[in-house]
């Protein structure tokens, strides 16, 4: 067996191996602290693969520039934080409805508007999720140490040619900047979904939004062999507007059904403990870090904790989490928000008033000191 | 093995942030060990005072953050002042007597070392003070290997600058050496 390459790196560098490992191949972007290293990475690595990295005048252009590439047949991604993700919502709606897919980064800072540049937040939990209008599904994924953070990127990569949709990979401050060990997997280690590409000859009729019978959406690379027409406005198979009411009712659930269906398949999460645990911790991204350190040492003092950590916000697996929590006396949430996650689980378990929030939203990293005094105040021991 | 939690600290554009890195670095990619480094970023990484966190262990590190350490590095009195409070009472101390004016109310086990002042006159170089600085690190806490510290340099720095760190290092361990507990 082949000795595995082990690199020392940060997260932002961490996502960019893994999007390279799936097959990116266009980068758009501009540069936003603190995911800044994504695209400064890229601009190195790219070219030297063959592919092509943009930086754009701003972060409107960027989700559109990747729009564009993806319908050409690349493997797209764009990297960003708050104040540049507010600037994406229109293009990602624009892809949620012309089923484009591509990976938008946001490595989350404090926020709103510019916010707490070079600080961890998890404030945009809910952006990613309804940060476009209208009603729409999305796929958010979100990971806590480096290895994760390569395996959910290339997820997140398979998700959207799966299921053709925009992911989004939430990752925070703490991640994209901290370095540890990354054990590169080998090729062929981790599976990878290629483009779905129609069988449809040229000069004859391809319909790009004439789903097959499993539902999913063969394309083909625009400006290629087949002519075709994609909008923002609901359109019928040929992907021209109409407003029949059939064809937007049918569009419109679609395009909440290809994922809502999938629940299950999309949903990552680790768990710790949880098979006898009374109180249980749910977190996510750098602040699973602190609750897991919690939940080892109160372990090894015997006390019966457990953590859930999701690894897919959106769409929220309301389903395991219910299931996980049924047992416990306790849940609190972890997280570094006005408890954003914490009313998903609150909506999700069986008794809302067992739910509480452990956080802070300071821009300061959540540490386990912070989570066993909140702990205490929640028993009633006081701090 | 115990876990080593450091804090390097002094003033933007010492090499502070980078001689955590690299000892981290060392520790993963040469020592077979965990290694989990963090820093200050924004305006005080850039002349304010910074601070880059290491942990150093052989299991799973999971916060990644230095509340309390058990070494700290500080090399400007602002840096000192600052971070000296929060060491692990017992744990190492280590200043730069030119930089940093000590007190005495530490419960630390404060070591001044002349970390400039060898530079200059053996080298004559002030660019690998955070080198010797590492050497008299892994001097008082054998955490990692000289030559793993070396290993990682070589893939970083320009060929003809090899040797003034090699020296460098070898400085701050014979420095730090005395000192080891």
């Amino acid at each position: 067996m082949n000795e595995k390459i082990i690199k020392f790196v940060q997260g932002n560098e961490a996502c960019v191996e893994a999007a390279l490992y799936a097959g990116l191949n266009f980068f758009a972007g501009y540069p936003i602290t603190p995911s800044t290293e994504i695209a400064e990475t890229l601009s190195a690595r790219l070219p030297q693969t063959g592919g092509k990295f943009v930086q754009m005048e701003d972060e409107i252009a960027s989700m559109c520039a990747i729009i564009g590439a993806s319908l050409t047949g690349n493997k797209v991604m764009t990297a960003t934080s708050g104040p540049g993700f507010s600037l994406m919502q229109e293009a990602l709606g624009y892809a949620v409805m012309a089923e484009i897919p591509c990976v938008i980064v946001n490595v989350q800072r404090g926020g709103p508007s510019t916010g707490n540049p070079t600080h961890v937040s998890q404030g945009d939990v809910n952006q990613a999720r309804w940060g476009t209008h209208g009603d729409h599904a999305i796929i958010t994924l979100t990971a806590s140490n480096h290895q994760d953070v390569f395996s959910i990127t290339v997820d997140a990569f398979n998700m959207a040619e799966t299921y053709r949709t925009p992911v989004i990979l939430l990752f925070d401050e703490v991640i994209g900047h901290m370095r540890e060990r990354l054990v590169m997997p080998e090729k062929g280690e981790l599976p990878l979904v290629e483009r779905l590409k129609t069988s449809v000859k040229r000069g004859v009729d391809y319909h790009p939004y004439l789903p097959r019978e499993d539902g999913r959406l063969p394309m083909s690379d625009f400006g290629g062999i087949h002519r075709y027409n994609v909008t923002g406005l609901f359109h019928d198979m040929w992907g021209f507007p109409s407003s029949d009411p059939a064809i937007v009712h049918g569009l419109l659930r679609h395009l909440a059904d290809k994922i809502m269906n999938n629940e299950n398949s999309i949903a990552r999460y680790k768990e710790y403990f949880l098979e006898d645990a009374r109180t249980i911790l749910i977190s996510y991204g750098s602040s699973a870090r602190s609750a897991l350190h919690v939940v080892k040492n109160r372990r090894a003092r015997g006390e019966s904790l457990g953590l859930l950590e999701l690894q897919t916000l959106w769409p929220f697996p309301a389903d395991i989490v219910r299931e996980k929590c049924e047992d416990a006396k306790c849940v609190i949430v972890v997280e570094m928000n006005m408890g954003q996650v914490l009313q998903q689980v609150k909506a999700a378990v069986d008794n809302p008033e067992k739910v509480f929030l452990a956080n802070r939203i300071d821009g300061v990293l959540i540490n386990p000191t912070d989570i066993r005094n909140i702990m205490r105040l929640i028993q009633g021991k006081g701090v | 093995m115990e876990r080593i939690r450091m804090v390097f600290s002094g003033s933007g554009g010492q090499g502070v942030i980078t001689a955590a890195i690299i000892i981290a670095e060392a520790a993963v990619l040469h020592e077979n060990l965990v290694a989990v480094q963090s820093q200050s970023y924004g305006a005080e990484a850039r002349g304010g005072s910074t601070r880059s966190d290491v942990l150093i262990s052989d299991t799973e590190i999971n916060f990644p953050k230095v509340t309390h350490p058990n070494l700290l590095v500080c090399l400007t009195q602002e840096a000192y002042n600052k971070f000296s409070p929060i060491i692990r009472p017992g744990g190492f101390l280590i200043t730069d007597t030119r930089y940093v004016k000590t007190h005495k109310k530490v419960a630390a086990r404060q070591r001044e070392l002349p970390l400039y002042q060898t530079v200059m006159d053996e080298i004559g170089k002030p660019v690998v003070l955070n080198i010797c600085m590492l050497g008299a690190v892994i001097g008082m806490i054998e955490i990692v290997r000289p030559e793993s510290i070396m290993k990682v340099i070589e893939t970083r720095i320009p060929p003809g600058l090899i040797d003034i760190n090699r020296k460098a290092l070898e400085l701050g361990i014979k420095l730090g050496k005395p000192f080891k507990g």
